[in-house]
């Protein structure tokens, strides 16, 4: 029967060359083709964000302004739910039955993942979470994820802070840092001090099975990186001074900007209307944004850094340094004023007060003629108009004036001082004089500055000439100051003429325009202003700073539709001296009126601070 | 004289056998453990757990096999014929009062354990195959042989096919080596294998153009033939058959199969792709044993298998397993102990006096091969996905005592081999 025996050959050879062409089938999958492996890691590992904490912002004295507060996610795991009550599990989370069906089934749907936690309702915060977390139990597939939001104690500088939220898709696409869902500082400090506030996000890699269940970390963790932790920032902002001006300015719209002149750290920073920056986190943020950016006295404007006034008769304190410096004007030029200046037709109306007119003495009475004067000779100095408006403008801007000075705030609005090709296109090239632009003389007309502008160029005087460009953050826990703030910046007028200005800013305080700002001994030196409102009444404006040598604090103050810089800017500047220098207020008469005062444009529906 | 009978049985067993059967039950017990390996439940021998199982069903197979070796040499030609017929009895009870599992009729309930009777037929059908051709007066080479020889695997590869098992059926088909090493003509070797390729273009190509090349094919065939009547019948028969074999299998494609069969057939041959859906399966093993590697990623490292990425990952898909943790290197090595145990049977049946045993010994590696061939190409997307384990290795009783009782009653023909004068 051995007849075939050849055979076992043939047979042996077929079961040879299969597992021959097995063999290389699996050289090529395994050694040679690395898709397998690429799909491998797909499949069973998933990149695990860890989210440091976010950096927290202290005040001047150390108290915390900002800080993050435990909140969670009610995440749902869509195959562990089981039919539940559900009228009563809605009632709890306050949402409606259809929207909990339309919820739940749209992530059941989801076939490879159902075992994959998802986020069911966000941003819940400590307080809802608590007889939450009891009642879940009865609630299979459901549970809370810690996470955190910001929580603001004392409830202030919403406009300086700003707010965190969830970056969008602009965002994602410029910065690679940043994935869908992720968080971000989108206004104010916030924003500015992103990087420093964030930290570091922290990847941790672990393997999850078929149904996306977790099973461990993935090589002993060998490959995840730890998260750093969001650096602290220490503001520059006297929380109890911004508090205090915060409640000043109640029922009126306007801002007050207060800086340390020696170190140009800003001491507080209060736009009116204001709003609790508790209302812009967590679940409530969008409906509350939504009411916020229809209310017509515009709370999400920072009026501090962004609105443009005029800066009235404050700036004559400007024109007096730039015509001395010039040699137009020094401290014994007269000029005569009857009712005001008048040139040709033009007539620029001044109050009734003694003729001629000295510097010190134009200055406490706030004499318009006596400007008109020093800023026709200033640009009749040059042979041409333009040539000496060019000048003039250049001292302006050394002032941190027309542009942005800067501030380490997103926002920042550079203001307005017009240009020659401004006026040439306005009248003309050629076709303008001094006595065309002469509204420039008193601070009126096409000029735009900021308070915060108003405040450093008032920090400008109280130093005789110079400033640190004004910063909220004066300490970064593990970082360092941008150099641009921590750089000395000189005017062009020479320091020798800023004595006589605040001499005669100390007159003001003394018998002069502003004397309702006195404070016994206290040398506050001040300047009144009125910023003409073409649309209603004029905006009240006051400047000041004290004691007059070694000066703590300069500060600028804007009432819009107030009327006289003496009867409310120059009130409010003189309590918040007061609380900033002396700890207490002991005036209170002075600060019942302006609490009580309403300044409010009639037919609002802003409601103030809750 | 029993007592005497075993003590020459232990002289005589083939040890080199023996070890590799050790060896690979061993393994696959390792890999059981490896692919349902979890933290909560870390015993070996835990019997809640598949590998725990696994242990039991090793350990009764060790039983089995001792039996096997003491039972008297002469007792498995005497009762092949008989043995046969129970299993075939056995089958068709099970047709009828078989347990559904997962839509297959092919399970007996004894007591807690399930036992598949499809898998334990193929050791009877070897035997009463070996028992007819053995018979001194059989001639291949007739008709009437050739079709008695087919029925004894094709009866109960049918009664399997009716039990929705289309896999273990198909593992009757590796009996036709055994008639080719016993002097069936090569050419239905080629036919076979040509039967094959012609099943899966008929699905690949459109049928008027199959038609054509296939019209083409008999022109050429003519020119090259000598001309006699016998040559242009025997082509044109071919041709014929041919023809009607492409629209047949076109028209069961299109109209016996159940869709869900149609599309498994056609992401198979690759006219569908559905990463989720039929092919998921083949999708899956093919990353878990591609990320393994050369070297593998370690035992109980694999990430694929362990996190039930693979499906049926301890019975059909065991190989990923392998391929996963162990890479290039580890499937090599279980493949070359394969190869090895399958070479050494063949060795061992030619080395037989009695033709019974070697024809037994041929079924045996066949039967092997087959499993081997289909259970690892699906794992690597060779092979169609078709349930058959892989021998020693898969997971399940059944499996594990049939193989077992495959390869021991062949031990111990070739341990008896010496007692044969024949
Ligand atoms: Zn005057």
């Amino acid at each position: 029967m051995n007849l075939f025996s050849d055979r076992k050959y043939v047979i042996s050879a077929i079961f040879i060359s299969l597992i021959l062409i097995y063999l290389i089938r699996l050289f090529y999958i395994q050694v040679i083709d690395k898709k397998f492996k690429l799909a491998a890691n797909d499949n069973a590992l998933r990149h695990k964000i860890e989210y440091p904490e976010r950096g927290i912002i202290y005040d001047r004295q150390g108290k915390i302004m900002v800080y993050n507060e435990p909140a969670y996610d009610l995440m749902v795991i869509p195959k562990r739910v089981k039919t539940i009550d559900t009228s009563d599990f809605c009632q709890m989370l306050e949402i409606t039955k259809e929207e909990f069906i339309e919820k739940i089934t749209k992530l059941k749907k989801q076939k490879f993942s159902s075992f994959k936690p998802e986020i069911f309702i966000n941003d819940i915060s400590l307080e809802t979470s608590l007889p939450l977390q009891e009642k879940l139990i009865k609630f299979p597939g459901f549970f809370l994820q810690a996470r955190t939001l910001r929580k603001y104690p004392l409830k202030i500088a919403s406009h300086a802070l700003g707010y965190v939220g969830e970056v969008d898709d602009k965002i994602i696409a410029q910065n690679p840092y940043y994935r869908s869902g992720d968080n971000m500082g989108l206004s104010g400090i916030e924003k500015s001090y992103e990087e420093s506030l964030r930290g570091q996000r922290g990847v941790k890699i672990v393997m999850v099975d078929v149904y996306n269940r977790e099973r461990g970390s993935f090589d002993g963790g060998k490959y995840d990186t730890a998260s750093v932790l969001g650096k602290s920032l220490y503001s520059s902002i006297d929380a109890g001074l911004q508090e205090y001006g915060e409640k000043l300015m109640q029922n009126k719209v306007g801002a007050i900007v207060a800086i340390e002149p020696a170190s140009g750290e800003v001491l507080c920073m209060v736009s009116s209307p204001t709003y609790d920056p508790n209302l812009l986190v967590g679940r409530a943020k969008s409906k509350q944004y939504r009411r916020m950016l229809l209310d017509t006295l515009k709370p999400l404007f920072n009026r501090a850094t962004m609105a443009k006034y005029p800066p009235g008769s404050t700036f004559k304190l400007v024109n007096a340094l730039i015509g001395q410096h010039e040699g137009v004007i020094n401290e014994n030029t007269l000029f005569s004023c009857s009712r005001g200046f008048h040139f040709g037709g033009l007539t620029v109306g001044c109050h009734p007060h003694a003729s001629p007119v000295n510097l010190r003495y134009s200055i406490t009475t706030s004499c318009n003629s006596y400007y008109c004067n020093t800023f026709r000779n200033t640009l009749l100095k040059y042979k041409k108009t333009s040539e000496g408006f060019t000048v003039w403008r250049n001292h302006v801007l050394s002032f941190g004036l027309g542009k942005k000075i800067p501030i380490d705030l997103p926002q920042e609005s550079s203001g307005n001082v017009p240009t020659v090709k401004y006026y040439d296109r306005y009248h003309g090239a050629g076709r303008w004089n001094a006595i065309s632009i002469i509204s420039l003389a008193i601070g009126q007309g096409e000029m735009g500055v900021t308070p915060l502008q108003m405040a450093n160029f008032c920090t400008i005087i109280a130093n005789r000439g110079w400033y640190y460009p004004p910063h909220l953050i004066k300490r970064i826990d593990g970082g360092h100051l941008d150099t641009t703030y921590l750089k000395r910046r000189f005017t062009t007028v020479d320091r020798k003429y800023f004595e006589v200005v605040v001499e005669s800013m100390r007159n003001v305080v003394t018998n002069g325009t502003g004397r309702i700002a006195q404070l016994d001994s206290l040398s506050i030196c001040a300047k009144t202003g009125t910023a003409e409102n073409p649309h209603g009444k004029d905006h009240s404006i006051f400047i000041a700073f004290a004691p007059m040598n070694n000066p703590k604090i300069a500060i600028a103050v804007y009432v819009e539709n107030a009327g006289f810089g003496a009867t409310w800017a120059a009130p409010i500047a003189s309590l918040m001296i007061e609380k900033y220098l002396r700890k207490e207020v002991k005036r209170p008469e002075m600060e019942k009126r302006i609490l009580d005062a309403n300044l409010l444009p009639k037919k609002s529906d802003w409601v103030t601070k809750k | 004289m029993a007592n005497r009978n075993s003590e020459a049985v232990f002289q005589n067993i083939d040890w080199f056998m023996v070890v590799i059967y050790l060896l690979l039950v061993t393994m696959g017990w390792l890999n059981i453990y490896a692919a349902v390996y979890n933290d909560d439940h870390t015993s070996i021998f835990d019997t809640s757990q598949s590998y725990g199982m696994q242990l039991v069903w090793i350990l009764s197979s060790f039983f089995l096999a001792f039996v096997i070796l003491v039972i008297d040499g002469e007792f498995f030609p005497t009762f092949a014929y008989i043995l046969y017929g129970i299993f075939v009895l056995l089958l068709i009870v099970v047709l009828f009062a078989g347990v559904d599992v997962r839509g297959s009729k092919s399970w007996i309930e004894v007591g807690t354990f399930r036992i598949q009777p499809a898998e334990l037929a193929k050791f009877a059908t070897n035997l009463a195959l070996a028992k007819y051709l053995s018979n001194v007066n059989i001639k291949i080479e007739k008709t009437g042989t050739k079709l008695i020889a087919a029925s004894i695997f094709m009866i109960p590869a049918a009664i399997i096919i009716m039990q929705s098992e289309t896999g273990a059926a198909l593992v009757y088909a590796g009996f036709i080596l055994v008639l080719y090493r016993e002097g069936l003509s090569g050419i239905f070797l080629i036919l076979g294998a040509a039967g094959v390729v012609l099943f899966i273009t008929t699905l690949l190509v459109d049928k008027a153009i199959l038609s054509i090349i296939l019209g083409a094919i008999a022109v050429f065939a003519f020119l090259f033939i000598r001309i006699r009547i016998r040559n242009i019948l025997a082509v044109a028969g071919i041709l014929l058959l041919s023809l009607v074999a492409v629209n047949g299998v076109d028209y069961a494609f299109n109209n016996v199969l159940e869709s869900h069969q149609r599309k498994r057939i056609n992401v198979l041959i690759g006219k569908e792709i559905d990463p989720k859906g039929a092919g998921y399966n083949v999708n899956q093993s093919m990353i878990a044993i591609g990320s393994g590697g050369l070297a593998g990623k370690g035992y109980l490292n694999g990430t694929q298998t362990k996190n039930n990425f693979v499906p049926e990952q301890s019975t059909d898909f065991i190989f990923c397993t392998v391929g996963e943790e162990w890479g290039f290197i580890g499937s090599t090595v279980v493949l070359g102990l394969f190869l090895l145990l399958i070479l050494r049977i063949i060795f061992m049946a030619e080395r037989q006096r009695s033709a019974f045993s070697r024809i037994y010994g041929y079924g045996l590696a066949s039967i092997l091969f087959v499993h081997l061939a289909i259970n690892v190409g699906m794992t690597i997307g060779l092979a169609p996905v078709v349930g058959i384990p892989l021998p020693f290795f898969s997971y399940g009783g059944s499996s594990l005592w049939s193989f077992t009782i495959l390869t021991f009653i062949f031990i111990r023909l070739d341990a008896y081999r010496f007692q044969i004068l024949r």
